[in-house]
């Protein structure tokens, strides 16, 4: 059980409506990550959830019941934070044992929890140690831990990850996706990652300026973008925009293709222009090319790419993979799901 | 770098830092230590001879010793619980967002910058006072007895203007560390359940105990050689019933002219220090370690 639900959930700060009012509906079980821009407002749509803030307007409905004014620990939610936010005087254990204890629950049944959440996590052999004698992949797992034992409806992380190194956040990412599986647990994921998000989420909320630019599966946000904030946001490297007589010939105020959707050619091509930056990753390459009068273009090509500084090549837009916009910036020609809130995982 | 001129000229360099260390501490340590071994009255000047232990014997045997030993560490022992106690309380009542806040911590923290003895004579005649005091008054308008403050309770009229002197320092050193305290940690003790009265025993409190001990350790160096409130306002009385150590070796040295006797008080004042030090660090100084 878990199924999370927005109503207009609205919330200020002093001056600042940092959330003009989202509808968000979650199912059970579903694994959901927000992504934007730093000071979107994803960490306060976490916390309004949590119940770590009050909020300005709306209403949160867990499992169908309003929880709106309910303190955080009655919301039977499990919070994961940035920092960690491990309590540094007490050992593995009673980080772990921490919600049970307060619980009031007795102490063999505790034991016994706190043991099988350190077993699940590698832990065990940790649980003297202070939080300030491990290793940040170690603090992050007895986080995790600490959440798990609960046995919450949702589990809520706050950019998990961000303070871990490469190698140890993709092994904490697959290691997340794994506890996911196991537990079949809604879970609310906010991060800053690309990577994260497509790979994790079932479905993607992509916020900005707190509200919901579109809510969908990773490749439906990637495949049919509803504007162009979301086009831009997704994906990497970023969709190319050009706009002005281009973009006119498609009648469309703004184009936009993405890098692996450019055929590149040393020979002919629809548009040329010259190389200024060339990055030879082995299994592709990147290429920054100046096109003049429209703009630096980013494409990618398969494989290695023999071309260099200053060398001139054509790029060809894959017209089947081009976008369009109009002046607002939404989407023209497919209908993609409007920002959608539904909740409906099919595309109309 | 070090070679044999440039540690030749730091020497030199450093030479009179030492000397004058040397001449603040040492020399009056071991003249203290050199009186303490000799009868030596003023009232008497030429009788003036070696006394082997004889001064430290007389101080400790004098059943004045062992009321001021009491009454210091009960002086400090006192003064210590109600300044952390009331610093912790101060402490989360100045953390609330109150209006004029920044006010409201000057005011607060200023008795801490009124000297001892002006601090004492206010009390003394202003509060403490049995005719004309606020306490009095108080006592008087709700129809009971006032209390003649340093006739009957002394030493703890004593406790309270020293507390009321340390509170501010106890809050403010206090009130930094609730500050310090990660605002992501009280959130994930929220989530856990944990209710006002928890949150406080399992986090805050863990986190303060760094500062506690500074407080603590800070507090007992100044607290043991308390004198002047003692001087304005009891002069140790009445009989021996707030004397400390410090009041006591002044009694001997200038009320009684008694050199030798006073110098043996301080060498043993010096030694209940190290003493009490010891033990403080025994105790919780392992909560300074990293
Ligand atoms: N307690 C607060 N008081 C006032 N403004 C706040 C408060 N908390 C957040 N804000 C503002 O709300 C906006 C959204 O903040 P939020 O922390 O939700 O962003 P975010 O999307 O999590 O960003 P990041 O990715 O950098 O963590 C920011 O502009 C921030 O300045
Ligand atoms: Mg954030």
């Amino acid at each position: 059980m878990g199924s999370i639900r927005l109503e207009s959930v609205r919330k200020v700060f002093g001056d600042a409506e940092v959330i003009p009012g989202v509808d968000l509906k979650i199912n059970d079980g579903e694994f959901i990550v927000f992504v934007g821009p730093s000071g979107c407002g994803k960490s306060t749509l976490l916390r309004l959830i949590a119940g770590l803030e009050d909020l300005t307007g709306g209403k949160v409905l867990i499992d169908d019941k309003d929880v709106t004014g309910n303190a955080p620990a009655k919301r039977r939610l499990a919070m994961v934070f940035q920092s960690y936010a491990l309590y540094p005087h007490m050992s593995v254990f009673n980080n772990i044992a921490f919600p049970l204890k307060m619980a009031e629950m007795e102490k063999t049944a505790i034991d016994k929890k706190v043991r099988d959440a350190a077993d699940t996590l590698n832990l065990t052999d940790y649980l003297h140690r202070k939080p300030g004698q491990l290793s940040g992949g170690q603090r992050q797992r007895v986080a995790i831990g600490r959440a798990i034992v609960r046995e919450p409806v949702a589990f809520l992380f706050d950019e998990p990850l961000s303070n871990l190194d490469a190698a140890l956040r993709v092994n904490m990412r697959h290691e997340i996706s794994q506890l996911h599986h196991q537990l079949n647990t809604t879970m609310i994921y906010v991060t800053h990652d690309q990577v994260e998000a497509m790979t994790l989420a079932d479905r993607i909320v992509v916020l900005n300026e707190g509200r919901v630019e579109q809510f969908g599966s990773p490749l439906q946000l990637y495949q049919k973008p509803s504007n162009r904030f979301v086009a831009g946001f997704i994906g990497s490297p970023m969709m190319n925009f050009i706009e002005g007589p281009t973009a006119a010939e498609h009648d469309a105020h703004t184009i936009g293709v993405r890098p692996e959707h450019i055929i590149v050619s040393k020979k002919k091509g629809t548009w040329s222009g010259v190389v200024t930056i060339a990055e030879h990753l082995g299994a592709d390459t990147f290429l920054r090319v100046e096109c003049g009068a429209i703009g630096t273009i980013t494409a990618r090509a398969s494989g290695e790419f023999t071309v260099g500084y200053g060398d001139t090549v054509f790029l060809t837009p894959d017209s089947k993979k081009t976008y369009r916009f109009d002046k607002n910036g939404r989407t023209i020609g497919h209908r993609p799901q409007q920002a959608d809130t539904t909740g409906n995982q099919k595309t109309p | 770098m070090a070679t044999a001129h440039t540690r030749t000229l730091s020497r030199l360099m450093i030479a009179p830092s030492v000397v004058m260390l040397l001449a603040w501490m040492a020399i009056p340590l071991a003249m203290t230590i050199y009186f303490s071994f000799q009868r030596y009255n003023l009232l008497n000047p030429s009788r003036r001879r070696f006394a082997g232990w004889f001064n430290y014997e007389f101080f400790v045997t004098d059943p004045a010793f062992f009321a001021a030993l009491t009454n210091t560490l009960v002086l400090v022992g006192g003064v210590l619980v109600i300044t952390i106690v009331g610093g912790i309380l101060f402490a989360l009542l100045l953390d609330q967002p109150i209006f004029g806040q920044g006010i409201v911590r000057i005011l607060f923290i200023s008795p801490f910058f009124i000297m001892p003895t002006v601090s004492a004579l206010i009390w003394k005649n202003m509060m403490m006072n049995p005719v004309f005091g606020i306490f009095a008054n108080i006592a008087k308008s709700l129809g009971l007895q006032p209390i003649d403050w340093f006739a009957s309770v002394p030493l703890l009229s004593i406790i309270i203007i020293v507390a009321w002197q340390w509170l501010p320092f106890a809050t403010l050193i206090l009130l930094t560390a609730l500050q310090s305290l990660d605002s992501e940690q009280r959130d994930a003790a929220e989530m856990d359940g944990a209710k006002p009265v928890a949150l406080f025993f399992y986090i805050t409190l863990p986190h303060m105990s760094r500062a506690i001990t500074v407080v603590v350790l800070i507090e007992t160096i100044f607290l043991l050689s308390i004198f002047a409130e003692i001087l304005v306002t009891t002069n140790g009385g009445p009989g021996v019933a707030s004397t400390n150590l410090t009041f006591l070796i002044y009694a001997r040295a200038l009320l009684q002219f008694d050199v030798g006797g006073a110098a043996a008080g301080g060498i043993i004042a010096v030694i209940l220090a190290n003493i009490v030090a010891i033990f403080l660090i025994r105790m919780i100084g392992k909560n300074l370690e990293a």
